[in-house]
């Protein structure tokens, strides 16, 4: 049985709705009810657990943002954020950031087609996207230290470096994913573990971009508001 | 070079440190040496430290937590030797040193002993109690457990090795902060439980998904056994709260290392911000300690009662709420913030709610008692020691609830009393309980029941003789963490304390013999049938200790209690039932990932924390090699040919075909008896 066989999204594979969530061989169905059926298949648990981690860096991502929220306000006299951010590099750095997650779903559909060119184009174009916004980034910061903001100044600088540093961790931690991920597919083409793999790193992108959306809100919208 | 790392990192003059830690060392080497000259090594390397199968990982788990436990009770011994001591006078301890000890002593009991105490026993027994042949994520959980162990390594690392924090187990700042903890022990905090923490967080991703996707056919959620319920709720609660802990750490190392203002004194940090994040982790924390606690008094209350668990769904919605409540209470650790009377009002009242949840549980223990055929194996001994000292615990808690009291008492001994009683009665009792019942499961023989009656009466008695007089001693305004003391009023009190822990020794003493003298005896205390106190959940349904795969074949699930169910029916139709179709079985290799990486974690941590930047980026750098080395093997699994399933199963039913005949017999004469 190849890869192609045994593992695929495609619906319409159980046509009998009785049957999901009812399925004992090999693993094969995406829908299961409450454990009746037995253990899920290795796809579903993979993605489940990934679901779970990513449920926890939110979590943690929410501890930044509290930070940030009581801190916002905590300027000690220093710069505030309508003086210090610049609007049309983080329009730029969304629209980079979303595009980059729109290539990424891109890469998900060329690997359902099995199509290692399609797949590694994409990817790289998702990986150069992230490239570039960490570069937009890390010239927001440069151009914030310089001008007398470094998060050493205040509170507020603090807890701003930190939230919107920590999604620029992610990212990059992301791209080093990414670059290994080409690897893998490059090497060992589209494997049953590879394919999982891949999955979680589609989710884990689009998280990121769920992220950014609340970062861009919270920090920089109602930032430049104050 | 080395950072801030030079030889004044040995503490040469201090000889209580430098002789304990050159004696841990030298202990540590020569057991290191005797494994290797014994040739042990290669057994080791094979079947433990690159195990990845959960009943492995839950005894090493095990085994971390009761060696950690010895050091925080070291620790426990020389806090409550210095008060004694310390009346009028400085006591053999400097405020320093003593400061050291109480800090360690709690980071140590709750994430080195009970956190590991509980991960070990749910390693353990929730598979099995599922029904099913591992977690979800088997080489990630020998990862959590490494770099658990980690942590561990380096909070002891600091004993010989520069110090440990001085600012309590939960480095409040501003103390903590570098302008008033320059060294580098809070450094050794940070670091340990980030690094830690990260396994911890895993371990719960790992619960959560292994409990709600792989559980053996027909286990639905209300067929769980109650020890898979808490240990569901208590891991949804790390997956929670621990990232919160994570981010609260990762923001005072920035203030640190970086400058950062996050809870300094100047520049807009706020320090009750500190606290208020901490407590948010750390409120769940006393949950994901206790809930799993409760799971096991479930069972060994169910099995030595011989019935099934009261009110079972009363439970379930009761493990549930408190799961739920236990993220709104966390405010009442600092009611003197100044919150105000209203906010003060509202997590009181919480906090008094969260105790409707425990007794809904303490009212089902009780009717599970009730009409049952009772044996008090130690088991359930330390669940009815449990029970009673828990109760007592909890109303004091409920009493700190109420703020005006709270204003009273806290930061005082009787606080200290108050969840050392929840804690050790709650915790470690059931820790005591669930190693003494699920013993004879994990190495085939049962633990002896004289030394463990003895462990648990001593523990009892001193438990109480250690912390009665602290409530005492907090009512009449004794602080906690005192080096010394000018109070004559406190002085009886601290001195029967010191004399509780005596008996605490004592009975720690007949824990290391209990351990021994069944080692010992193993061969009488044989368990062959693989059930030895006739328990109802499917651990007991397979071989002590269990083949690697756990199960020949998945067992079929038609209700609540399965192993139960099975049981009677191959009493009352006087057969097993019919010996099934064997099949080959996939299981994960085992490898070294989780160690390697740990050691390398182990670098990186060691190198953050005294500034030895090359190192850092060396382990890192190799870390990510590790994982990506991880990621490139080819073959993950090996397969058990079904030849060997059905060998093994066989001699497990051969076993259960004697004890079926010997029962047949027992009944006969019960009936001869009674016609």
């Amino acid at each position: 049985m190849s890869a192609t066989d045994t593992f695929t999204l495609t619906p319409g594979r159980h046509t009998d709705p009785y049957r999901v969530g009812h399925d004992h061989d090999a693993g094969r169905n995406l829908a299961r009810g409450h454990g009746e059926g037995g253990p899920a298949s290795k796809r579903v648990i993979v993605g489940y657990g990934f679901w779970i981690f990513l449920l926890s860096d939110i979590v943690m991502f929410s501890a930044f943002f509290a930070a940030h929220a009581v801190l916002q306000t905590a300027t000690a006299d220093g710069p505030h954020g309508r003086e210090l951010f610049n609007p049309t590099s983080i329009a730029i750095q969304t629209a980079v950031l979303l595009l980059s997650s729109f290539t990424c779903g891109m890469s998900a559909v060329a690997t359902e087609a099995r199509s290692q060119l399609w797949t590694q184009l994409s990817l790289l174009i998702t990986g150069i996207l992230g490239l570039v916004f960490l570069l937009l980034e890390g010239r927001d910061f440069a151009t914030m230290v310089s001008a007398g903001a470094p998060p050493q100044r205040s509170a507020f600088l603090s807890s701003f470096f930190a939230v919107v540093g920590c999604h620029g961790l992610h990212v990059t931690a992301g791209l080093l994913w990414l670059g290994t991920m080409m690897a893998q597919v490059f090497v060992k083409g589209f494997r049953l573990n590879i394919l999982r793999r891949l999955i979680c790193f589609n989710l884990f992108w689009h998280t990121l971009d769920i992220i950014w959306v609340a970062l861009f809100t919270i920090v920089y919208l109602i930032g430049l508001g104050r | 070079m080395l950072g801030k790392l030079t030889w004044q990192a040995i503490p040469w003059d201090q000889p209580i440190p430098l002789i304990a830690g050159s004696a841990v060392v030298l202990m540590v080497f020569a057991v290191v040496a005797w494994i290797i000259i014994a040739g042990h090594l290669p057994y080791l390397w094979r079947e433990w430290i690159t195990s990845v199968d959960h009943k492995r990982i839950g005894v090493m788990y095990v085994l971390l937590a009761l060696v950690m436990l010895l050091r925080g009770f070291v620790d426990a011994i020389m806090m409550r030797s210095q008060q004694a001591l310390a009346f009028h006078a400085p006591g053999y301890l400097p405020p320093e040193h003593y400061d050291q000890i109480f800090s360690a002593h709690g980071t140590i009991m709750i994430f080195f002993a009970a956190m590991p105490l509980m991960i070990g026993l749910m390693n353990f027994a929730v598979p099995l109690q599922l029904g099913v042949r591992d977690v979800a994520f088997p080489t990630l959980n020998a990862t959590s457990f490494w770099l658990t162990a980690t942590g561990a390594l380096l909070v002891n690392i600091s004993l010989v090795v520069g110090e440990f924090a001085r600012t309590g187990w939960l480095v409040y700042p501003p103390l903590s902060e570098l302008n008033y903890s320059p060294g580098v022990g809070v450094d050794y905090y940070v670091w340990a439980l980030l690094i830690s923490g990260i396994g911890t967080l895993m371990t719960g991703i790992n619960f959560v998904t292994t409990i709600l996707k792989i559980r053996a056919p027909g286990m639905s959620y209300m067929r769980m056994t109650m020890f898979c319920w808490t240990a569901l709720a208590a891991n949804l609660l790390i997956v929670a709260a621990f990232p919160i802990l994570t981010a609260t750490l990762a923001m005072l190392t920035l203030d640190r290392y970086a400058g950062f203002h996050f809870f300094t004194n100047e520049a807009g940090g706020n320090m009750m911000m500190f606290i208020n994040l901490i407590w948010a982790w750390g409120h769940p924390e006393v949950y994901i300690l206790v809930l799993p606690a409760f799971g096991i008094f479930s069972e060994v209350i169910s099995t030595f009662s011989g019935k099934p668990l009261f009110g079972y769904r009363s439970m379930v919605a009761a493990t549930l709420f408190i799961c739920l409540v236990s993220f709104m209470v966390w405010l009442h650790h600092f009611f003197t913030m100044g919150a105000g009377a209203d906010v003060n009002a509202f997590f009181g009242i919480s906090t008094s709610i969260i105790a409707v949840g425990t007794g809904v549980k303490v009212y089902n223990w009780m009717f599970t008692m009730y009409g049952g055929r009772i044996r008090f194996a130690t088991p359930m001994l330390w669940s009815v020691g449990f029970m009673v000292t828990f109760v007592i615990g909890g109303m004091t808690g409920v009493l700190l609830a109420v703020p005006p009291a709270d204003f009273q008492l806290h930061n005082s001994l009787f606080l200290v009393a108050h969840f050392h009683n929840v804690i050790i009665g709650g915790v470690i009792f059931a820790g005591f309980a669930g190693l003494t019942y699920w013993f004879p499961k994990a190495f085939g023989f049962r633990l002896h029941e004289g030394w463990g009656k003895a462990a648990f009466w001593l523990s009892l008695i001193g438990f109480y003789v250690t912390f009665v007089p602290l409530y005492v001693a907090g009512l009449l305004g004794m602080t906690r963490r005192l080096q010394h003391y000018e109070v004559a009023a406190w002085r009886p009190w601290v001195l029967i304390a010191g004399l509780g822990i005596v008996v605490m020794i004592c009975a720690a003493a007949c824990q290391v013999a209990q351990l021994a003298v069944s080692i010992r005896r193993r061969d009488q205390l044989r368990d062959e049938t693989g059930d030895p106190w006739d328990g109802r959940s499917l651990e007991w349904a397979t071989a002590s200790p269990p083949p690697a795969f756990n199960f020949a074949v998945l067992p079929q699930v038609y209700g609540e209690e399965p192993y139960w169910g099975i049981k009677r029916r191959a009493i009352e139709t006087q057969q097993l039932s019919a010996e099934p179709q064997y099949e080959p079985i996939e299981l994960p290799r085992n490898s070294p990932t989780g160690f390697i990486t740990a050691f390398f974690c182990t670098i990186t941590g060691f190198a953050l924390i005294w500034h030895i930047w090359w190192m850092m980026a060396l382990g890192l750098v190799a870390a990510y090699a590790v994982f990506v080395w991880f990621a490139w093997r080819d073959v993950e699994e090996y397969v058990v040919p079904a030849e060997e399933v059905a060998r093994l199963d066989r001699e497990r039913r051969r076993a259960r075909e004697e004890w079926l005949a010997q029962h047949a017999r027992v009944g006969a004469t019960a009936a001869g008896a009674t016609a």
